[in-house]
């Protein structure tokens, strides 16, 4: 199979890779996928409590190239993203700017999934309060 | 270092000897007779090169030169042998035993027999690869015609007790068939010593050319008898139909000669080369070498690199060193290993895995320089991998709950 020129860039030069250090009350993490299906990815975001902007993400990826691409460019976008863009970024969009094959787009989709897990958790230690 | 990239996949195929092409060449053009063509002159110096070839093979495994018939390769050998036998021997029984570990080619072959009416068992090896003669004569019953088993696994180099493989074979009246594609020429392969009465290989694994084949056919204790799978002129002793390969089987003998000749010398070189290879892996964390290290062929190494995944780990070095995860004939497909998995092996602990094989011009600083492209990938993916960081921490990955 023929890797995408911005596929091997981010393979070879991975944006965001490695954990944040922050104290865990500003981070929303998630962990998607399993060994057996190929594929596991963290994705770490940590949030301005008050602009509820994504300051800086962080990936761990398990998984082929297109996973490790995938999980890089998303990172690459949700920093300085507020929470808001970030529930919207969709497959589609990391599908068309990495060129993945079909049978790859199931790596977009897990980390879609990953990053609207992760705003799930952040929101979940940060409930937002309901105006009255 | 070179611009082309190492090559450490000579299990999947070698390159073809100088010596050996060279030798080939006028049978191409000067010498292009069809070696059936026995009433001029042109067909009778074909006929007398492939008889030549015959020798030369026979000499290498130790055989008569009539109990050699030639093919197209390894995989219709394999068909002949099991298919012939299937056919021929119908009225004495039609179950049929082969190990899990089987290549594709024999694997296949017995699920069409099995379609076609054949009993077929399937042993599972042990956890180094190897088959326990227990369990094979355990598995044998009156109607049992065929034993089908590899003398060294393509994936893994693991040899198998051939020699009591065979013993049993005789002593309770079945044939012995043995996928020899990948020891012959390696190892000292022997019909007589091993009891072998049917066995396949193959030409390009061997410093020839692709597209040559042979199929040893034991004629005497016992008499094998085999039904042709191609009708056609008869060749071959009536066992395999269609004009003779002459430049190919030219350059079978001649990568036979070769290989009987410098067997030894290559053996010892390439075995101290694959252990510096696989000594340097082991030196990692959490790195295994899979099969019995002891039955192995010397040239050959299954590596699994735990937690990064296989094809990310290729990705890494695959235009600087050229390695094959799992079988070369699935690689286009993500399947596990069936080899990996019949010993034990986890789905993913054997996507994760490597095979190693090395060839005749192998050198020494091409072992280096693999052994700094791969561990650089696999320390840089393992930074990256949430696996590694979770096993680091403690946790037992085997009895995690994966979230999907």
């Amino acid at each position: 199979m023929a890797y995408s020129l911005k596929v091997m860039d981010h393979y070879l030069h991975p944006r965001c890779a490695g954990s944040l250090d922050e104290p865990l009350q500003h981070i929303g993490t998630a962990l998607v996928g399993s060994p057996l299906t190929g594929a596991v990815i963290r994705i770490q975001i940590h949030v301005d409590e008050d602009t509820q902007m994504i300051k800086a993400a962080r990936f761990k990826t398990y998984g082929c190239g297109y996973a490790i691409a995938t999980s890089s460019l998303l990172c690459e976008w949700l920093t300085g993203l507020s929470l808001e863009d970030a529930l919207h970024i969709d497959a589609q969009a990391i599908n068309y700017e990495l060129e993945l094959p079909p049978v790859k787009y199931v790596c977009s989709k897990l980390a879609v999934k990953a990053i609207r897990n992760a705003i799930r958790d952040y929101r979940h230690k940060h409930p937002v309060k309901m105006a009255s | 270092m070179a611009e082309k990239p190492v090559y450490l996949d000579h299990n999947a195929t070698t390159p073809v000897d100088p010596r050996v092409l060279e030798f080939m060449l006028p049978y191409f053009t000067e010498h292009f007779g069809n070696a059936s063509s026995r009433s001029h002159p042109y067909g009778l110096e074909a006929a007398h090169a492939v008889e030549f070839a015959r020798e030369q093979i026979a000499s290498l495994i130790g055989a008569e030169a009539k109990e050699i018939i030639f093919t197209s390769g390894a995989t219709e050998s394999v068909n002949l042998a099991m298919k012939g036998v299937f056919e021929t021997y119908a009225s004495k029984g039609n179950h049929i035993i082969l190990l899990e570990t089987e290549h594709k080619a024999v694997m296949d072959t017995a699920a069409t027999l099995e379609k076609n009416g054949a009993a077929v068992t399937i042993l599972k090896p042990e956890s180094n690869g190897m088959i326990q003669p227990d369990l094979l004569e355990a598995a044998i019953r009156p109607d049992t015609i065929l034993i089908a088993a590899m003398y060294a696994n393509n994936e893994t180099g693991v040899i198998q007790p051939v020699q009591a493989i065979s013993a049993i074979a005789r002593k309770n009246g079945v044939l012995f068939f043995t996928d020899a594609t990948q020891a012959v020429g390696k190892i000292p392969v022997q019909v007589e010593h091993d009891g072998i009465d049917l066995m396949a290989f193959s030409a390009h694994k061997m410093y020839g050319p692709k597209g040559v084949g042979a199929l040893y056919v034991r004629r005497k204790q016992p008499r094998v008898k085999l039904t042709a799978q191609l009708d056609g002129g008869g060749h071959e002793r009536g066992l395999r139909s269609g004009t003779l390969n002459v430049p190919g089987i030219v350059g079978f003998g001649k990568a036979a000669e070769i290989c009987k000749q410098e067997m030894a010398a290559d053996t010892k070189r390439l075995a101290k080369l694959r252990d510096k290879l696989e000594h340097a892996f082991l030196q990692m964390e959490e790195v295994q070498v899979n099969g019995d290290t002891n039955h192995r062929l010397p040239h050959v190494t299954n590596i699994t690199f735990r937690y990064i995944e296989g094809d990310g780990l290729m990705l890494g070095f695959n235009q600087k060193v050229a390695v094959s995860s799992g079988s070369a004939c699935s690689s286009a497909l993500t399947e596990p290993s069936h080899v990996l998995i019949a010993m034990g092996l986890t789905a993913d602990q054997a996507k994760s895995t490597l095979r190693f094989s090395l060839g005749r011009y192998t050198k020494e600083q091409e072992i280096d320089f693999a052994i700094k492209a791969i561990s650089d990938t696999v320390m840089k993916l393992r930074e990256i991998s949430p696996l590694w960081e979770m096993y680091k921490e403690g946790m037992d990955l085997d009895q995690f709950n994966w979230p999907g």
